[in-house]
């Protein structure tokens, strides 16, 4: 009896692979599959050891005994460690300052501008230097009397009043905040820009013909549009702040204050090999990342109450609805600011 | 009469905007090259020069090369060249095509599971992963792909999602009365999908492909941590490496060194800029 359902099954599977729902589910097959191998191997699998890792006192290589929750003790405990977190909130307002400044700049360069194309050029182009040779490169910037130095003379200043950038405790994690900022600030401008090229063309005419001004646009027009990639960098300058790592680590390494939880978790991990202890701390970090996800998301859909980020399905027509109520929206405020 | 008030007033308000717009413009661009520029100036320096004059004042000549040649040797680069090319040539063709694949299932079909996908994608995006290195490393040990180009690729290739977000937006910029014509037409997904949707993407292709393609070749924590043979494994961005210890205060060699291996980044950049602009403006959706 099983067999003749097999063979019905496999007679009937031909005909459904010809049927249109069996090409959706062949085509969602195929181009799922290797992506979502890949997601497994090199994110979720890694981070299930890791869990496992949080609870043994292990190295690399070697024997490994089973702890318990010392290790989450220990992070607790150790100055060293859960005090650097205090150090993300330099980095935090560092992205927030980045991000309004590239959404600043990618307004003001997706209207015409002279010169937009080597301005945006100029801008991009720190984004292009590697972490090394951007380590390289600001050590070189702010030894003293060198680069920054010089500039702050050029304007008036007096090298006996400047700081050692990146000795001075009150100073020096600004100065590495600066260098992401400066390095990260004009790929978030391109992002945003690609986004808003994206908008279609349309909408502006239609803004423009009912008189909308560029204020408007970018209000009605352009911020709904580009709305889940400003959210979706939000939320990944906030993890990216609470799990700063580059700037003190290529720069300098971690010394004199400026060793961010990562810098040191990084130490304990592969210096001094203490696997358990470096788990517990990447996987502490990840439940503090998610739970600022989870408050971002809700303050998101706060503010911007229609929010709905899971249901893509009718976008398509909203947003045709949407940007004909937004126009007619512009072009009476328009009429009502000119009276 | 107050019409022509009001215009004159614009007028004002106009230029008091750009005034401000271009100040912005020319001030933080200044601030972007700052640092690239000073490090030019240094790299055409000769040792005496260096050590005598201030930073920011010239070179007596821009045609020392010394620096560059001795960098080049002492770092190893052309060895690097050569990994970094093969990294990235792999890295991007096998992003694209699975990013681009992956953004048209996700942005086109309904279905069990689209949003657990989604989601699942973007949770990936939020686990830190210098972090997972800890984990990943014991994984490709396991697996012997540790010194392995082969390896490396793969991993690069696993973790790519700012791209899928460009991908999908831009899918949901193209009107889906494409597909459904093409479908009127007989054509079976693939067909529109490599056919008709991914000549349309070309633009955030582009896009993401300069993307991933900085990143792949500037990446260097975990080039460092799994291509250990700097001999034969090293990349131009490992390579830089050999500067550090007792080379670490010759900073007209680093500086050298430093421009080197960003030269073709910037090379690809001029060239392709043109390409990334006018194909984000002249979107498919136009024609």
């Amino acid at each position: 009896m099983n067999s003749t359902i097999a063979k019905k099954e496999n007679h009937g599977w031909k005909a459904w692979l010809g049927s249109r729902q069996g090409q959706k589910v062949l085509v969602i097959t195929t181009f799922m599959t290797l992506p979502l191998l890949l997601l497994f191997f090199f994110t979720y699998l890694p981070f299930g050891q890791m869990v496992g890792f949080s609870f043994f006192k292990m190295k690399y290589t070697g024997e490994k005994s089973f702890v318990g929750w010392d290790n989450y003790i220990n992070v607790f405990k150790r100055k060293d460690c859960f005090g650097a977190l205090k150090l993300s909130l330099y980095y935090m307002l560092g992205s927030v300052v980045q991000l309004a400044l590239a959404l600043y700049l990618a307004t003001i360069l997706s209207f015409k501008t002279k010169g937009g194309k080597l301005f945006k050029g100029f801008m991009f182009f720190p984004y292009l230097i590697n972490g090394i040779a951007v380590g390289f490169i600001f050590k070189f910037f702010y030894t003293r009397g060198f680069v920054f130095d010089t500039v702050l003379q050029w304007c008036g200043f007096d090298l006996e009043n400047l700081p050692y950038w990146l000795k001075d405790q009150a100073i020096n994690n600004f100065s590495l905040v600066g260098t992401s900022v400066w390095r990260y600030f004009g790929q978030n401008m391109v992002l945003f820009i690609g986004a808003i090229m994206s908008v279609d063309a349309t909408m502006y005419e239609a803004a423009m013909i009912d008189g909308a001004n560029k204020w408007q646009q970018f209000l009605y027009i352009i911020l709904p549009n580009i709305k889940n990639i400003v959210v979706l960098n939000v939320i990944l300058s906030i993890s990216g702040s609470l799990s700063a790592f580059e700037p003190p680590y290529v720069i300098t390494d971690g010394a004199n204050g400026t060793g961010t939880y990562f810098v040191i978790m990084h130490q304990i991990a592969h210096t001094q090999q203490k696997v358990g202890l470096a788990s517990a701390m990447a996987v502490i970090l990840l439940c503090i990342i998610l739970l600022c996800t989870v408050l971002q998301k809700l303050l998101f859909k706060y503010v911007f109450k229609d929010v709905d980020d899971d249901s893509y399905s009718n976008e398509q027509a909203k947003k045709s609805k949407k940007a004909a109520k937004m126009a007619k929206k512009a072009a009476k405020m328009k009429t009502e600011v000119g009276r | 009469m107050t019409k022509d008030h009001g215009k004159t007033k614009q007028k004002i308000v106009n230029g008091i905007v750009s005034f401000f717009k271009y100040l912005s413009l020319v001030f933080f661009s200044f601030m972007a090259i700052l640092p690239v520029v000073s490090c030019v100036i240094t790299a055409f320096k000769t040792e005496e020069e260096y050590n005598t004059t201030n930073v920011m004042t010239l070179p007596k000549s821009f045609l020392n090369f010394s620096n560059f040649v001795d960098s080049f040797q002492q770092a190893n680069m052309g060895r690097a060249f050569i990994n970094s090319t093969i990294i990235l040539i792999c890295v991007l063709l096998i992003s694209t095509l699975l990013g681009t694949q992956l953004a048209y299932v996700l942005s086109r079909f309904k279905f069990k599971g689209n949003g657990l996908i989604r989601n699942l994608f973007l949770v990936a995006t939020l686990l830190p992963g210098i972090a997972m290195q800890i984990a990943v490393y014991k994984l490709m040990y396991t697996f012997g792909l540790i010194n392995s180009l082969m390896g490396y690729i793969v991993m690069m290739c696993g973790t790519d999602v700012i791209s899928i977000y460009i991908y999908m937006q831009f899918f949901d910029n193209l009107p889906i009365s494409l597909d459904e014509s093409a479908t009127v037409e007989g054509a079976n997904y693939f067909t529109i999908f490599y056919k008709i949707l991914l000549p349309l993407l070309k633009p955030a292709i582009v896009t993401s492909c300069i993307i991933k393609g900085v990143a792949t070749y500037n990446e260097y924590y975990c080039a460092n941590l799994y291509l250990q043979d700097k001999k034969r494994f090293a990349t131009v961005a490992t390579s830089l490496y050999t500067f550090v210890g007792p080379l670490g205060s010759k900073y007209n060699l680093i500086c050298a060194g430093l421009i080197i291996s960003l030269l073709p980044a910037l090379i690809i950049f001029i060239t392709c800029q043109d390409q990334i602009y006018s194909g984000l403006t002249n979107g498919a959706v136009k024609g």
